[in-house]
């Protein structure tokens, strides 16, 4: 198990939400609302949002799997110039060793999100939480004022 | 949830799809069944993306589909005029050059 440490100092932002995909848009309103509180401009915004979405919905998709999803514990932190993401949910432990981008090279649907995740976050760890009750994803963008 | 809407306009040989909006895990599902049904209908479909404010991997998957649908029945298929927030993560995809044609 990689474990990873908390990010320092309070929140800029943190939510406990019923994560489903109508909830998605609202997500993606209060992320954009803490980037900006962070100074980040609009193409790195634009790019954190992304991510986040689509760590979101990788959620419901593949951790609760059903489209009624389930409950999730978001938290946005700012680390110097490094951005930190958390995302906890309370679904069935992943198997971390599946989690990986596909290869780009055939065009086909599906599976591009973690790919994303993985072309805009600087560092992006999956972890199971300590008491073995969900999943717990960490990410951090280096702030670099695009 | 995140508000999409559409139009369809078909003129000799080709029908153009403008989608208006924002396209997520929401909503993708039925933005799936305007694309193919289009499709079905068409020898050539143009999906105008300019004015689309945001797209996931979802949104993308639909286009991949319709893209693959058409070729196998030698249509055309294409992303027109996308908007910057489309273009970006059609960069990141590496399809820009596959779906703008």
């Amino acid at each position: 198990m990689t474990t990873a440490p908390r990010p320092p100092g309070e929140p800029v932002w943190h939510r406990r939400l019923a994560l489903d995909p109508p909830a998605l848009s609202d997500l993606r309103a209060h992320v954009r609302a803490a980037a900006a509180a962070c100074g980040l401009g609009e193409a790195e915004t634009a790019r954190l949002v992304l991510a986040v979405d689509e760590a979101a919905q990788n959620i419901i998709r593949h951790g609760y799997q059903s489209d009624a999803g389930g409950p999730v514990e978001i938290a946005l932190w700012q680390d110097g110039r490094d951005l930190k993401v958390r995302l906890r949910d309370f679904a069935p432990l992943a198997d971390l060793a599946q989690i990986r981008p596909r290869p780009l090279d055939q065009v086909r649907p599906g599976g591009l999100g973690t790919h994303l995740i993985a072309t805009i976050m600087d560092e992006v760890v999956y972890r199971h939480a300590e008491d073995g009750s969900g999943n717990i994803l960490d990410m951090s963008m280096r702030w670099r004022g695009g | 949830m995140a508000e999409l809407a559409h139009q369809l306009v078909k003129t000799d040989g080709e029908t153009r799809l403008t989608v208006e909006g924002e396209i997520d895990l929401s909503n993708s599902r039925d933005l799936r069944a305007v694309i193919l049904a289009a499709l079905a209908d068409t020898r050539a479909l143009a999906v105008d993306l300019s004015a689309v404010r945001y797209i996931d991997s979802s949104g993308v998957a639909n286009l991949i589909e319709g893209f693959q649908k058409a070729k196998a029945q030698k249509k055309s298929f294409k992303v027109v005029d996308p908007s910057e927030p489309v273009r970006m993560v059609l960069r990141m995809a590496r399809l820009e050059t596959i779906l703008l044609g």
